[in-house]
């Protein structure tokens, strides 16, 4: 497969269409065809995108977006990779908790968002609970997946070789089960993130998400662009930085 | 075959209520859940603050009284027509683009990574600019529920159509088949498992994007009570509401995964 090599190809269509686009935004704009409330003019967005960069409390916003996703994956994984682990080692509990679990997640979770505000307020810690909770469901269900999955075979062999609990740990189940729990990490971390923005859009006090909900309510669209623009790129910086960690961790024989 | 061993029993030992729990981890899921709605109930009525969190047997006796209000029911209603119109739209322009990139080698080399670009922006953070676009009614509601449940019916179609055996095209022209029939009789039927898996996707994609716009900003729809009944403590009716919406979204959910048995049983009789 040449899908592990840089594809060229596919990010030079990638650039010219961004470049064709930002160009049609900038032609559109100065024709005065769309009025600026619909489509700020594009000098007017790098104008703000710039400005937003170096005021302050872009940095306030962009930290609390940031603090709230770090804390909310770091509760998904705990949870997450324990219960996945206690789950993945007993056949039986896997069929008694695998689809307990799934079916949850099947139920679009966005629905419970009102009882989260009720139960940890407005602020960020609503914010933390959402994003962990939706965090949680792809670590839990890989982790489980990776671990029951190694051939039980490994299990025995090394048993019968004579490694204890910890050495079964960490020189057969860690390794074999991998690359399944970094893909879920990063699955995670994704919808987490998502999520996060998410609720800072439809209610909340501080962060990136509200920021751009309070100028869409303000109808202040030039600044609005400018934040979504950032957004996107910090969700591209994410992305693939998480791509780079998925690869350094699990390996070429990563499935996903 | 009499004294075979049931995992978990000891041998000797009479068939216990653990062993039968062994045999049926389905009876031991609805245990569970049947002990935690239990403990929910019995922690309702002792150390729960009743203004955030009721017990289940008070969310069911407040059900009748919701979904008894004209408007409750009408903002189910409208939330569930957003919905419908969403998944059809997004399933009839995801199939056509779909088909329209997977069929030609050069469309899917020049349009797949866009595709694929535009995939991966997050979708919540243009939500405003749906709003700003659509309006604060149905439309954006509908439309960013299209946005989300399209991208998963498109790679899918992609993926099925490239799927496809070079040597069955290559048998159906040689038959005398034209690019038409080709199409209906061989590349649509190949294509259908992978649509459907697409389907279910877009179904949750669709759900999700709806619901969002919903809470996001809402005249009439179900995000307008779950403000309304957050706003003025009142959980079961809250509760309620999610209940509803959470059994709407199983059984959509379901309704896809029937539809994808029937539709690709003739795949039993190869």
């Amino acid at each position: 497969m040449k899908s592990r090599r840089f594809d060229w190809h596919a990010r030079a269509i990638q650039v010219g269409f961004v470049l064709a686009l930002l160009l049609f935004w900038y032609y559109l704009g100065r024709s005065g065809a769309v009025s600026a409330i619909f489509l700020p003019q594009l000098p007017r967005v790098a104008e703000k995108f710039i400005q937003i960069v170096q005021s302050a409390s872009f940095y306030n916003n962009l930290a609390v977006t940031l603090f709230e996703l770090i804390i909310a994956v770091a509760i998904a994984s705990l949870f997450g990779l324990t219960i996945g682990y206690l789950i993945g080692r007993s056949r039986y509990a896997v069929l008694v908790f695998e689809p307990l679990l799934a079916g949850i997640f099947a139920v679009p979770i966005i629905v419970f968002l009102p009882l989260f505000m009720l139960f940890f307020g407005i602020d960020i810690e609503s914010k933390i609970a959402f994003g962990a909770t939706y965090a949680f469901f792809p670590i839990v269900l890989n982790t489980i997946g990776g671990i029951s999955q190694v051939d039980p075979r490994f299990i025995t062999v090394s048993r019968s070789m004579g490694a204890n609990e910890q050495q079964l740990f960490r020189r057969v189940l860690l390794p074999a089960a991998l690359p399944v729990i970094v893909t879920g990490l990063r699955v995670g971390a994704t919808i987490g993130f998502l999520a996060i923005l998410g609720s800072e859009m439809i209610a909340g006090l501080r962060g990136l998400g509200s920021r751009v909900a309070n100028l869409a309510e303000g109808m202040n669209t030039a600044e609005m662009f400018a934040y979504i623009v950032f957004v996107i790129i910090l969700a591209g910086i994410l992305n693939l930085s998480l791509s780079t960690m998925q690869r350094r961790f699990a390996g070429p024989r990563s499935a996903a | 075959m009499s004294d075979a061993v049931i995992p978990g029993t000891r041998i000797g030992a009479k068939p216990s209520a653990r062993a039968f729990l062994h045999r049926n981890p389905a009876v031991a899921r609805l245990g569970l859940v049947a002990l935690a709605l239990v403990l929910w109930e019995v922690a309702g009525h002792t150390v729960l603050d009743p203004n955030f969190l009721s017990p289940p047997s008070a969310i069911v006796a407040a059900m009748p009284r919701v979904l008894g209000d004209p408007g409750v029911s009408n903002a189910l209603a409208a939330s569930f027509l957003e919905l419908v119109i969403a998944f059809v739209l997004a399933v009839a322009l995801g199939l056509a683009i779909g088909l329209a990139i997977g069929l030609s080698g050069f469309a899917r080399r020049a349009t797949l990574p866009l595709v694929l670009l535009l995939y991966s922006i997050p979708q919540v953070t243009i939500l405003p600019l749906f709003v700003l676009y659509f309006g604060i009614g149905a439309g954006s509601k509908i439309a960013f529920g299209v946005s989300h449940g399209i991208f998963p019916i498109i790679l899918n179609v992609v993926a099925g159509v490239q799927s496809v055996d070079q040597a069955h095209l290559t048998a159906a022209r040689s038959m005398g088949a034209s690019r038409l029939q080709t199409i209906r009789r061989v590349v649509i039927p190949h294509t259908m498992p992978s649509l459907f898996t697409g389907l279910r996707l877009a179904m949750s994609a669709t759900l999700l994007g709806v619901l969002l716009a919903e809470l996001y900003v809402s005249t009439g729809g179900v995000g307008y009570y779950t403000r309304i009944f957050a706003d003025s403590f009142d959980p079961p009716a809250t509760f309620t509401l999610v209940a509803v919406l959470a059994l709407m979204a199983v059984a959509l959910n379901e309704a896809v995964r029937i539809a994808e048995r029937r539709a690709s049983f003739w795949r039993m009789h190869w």
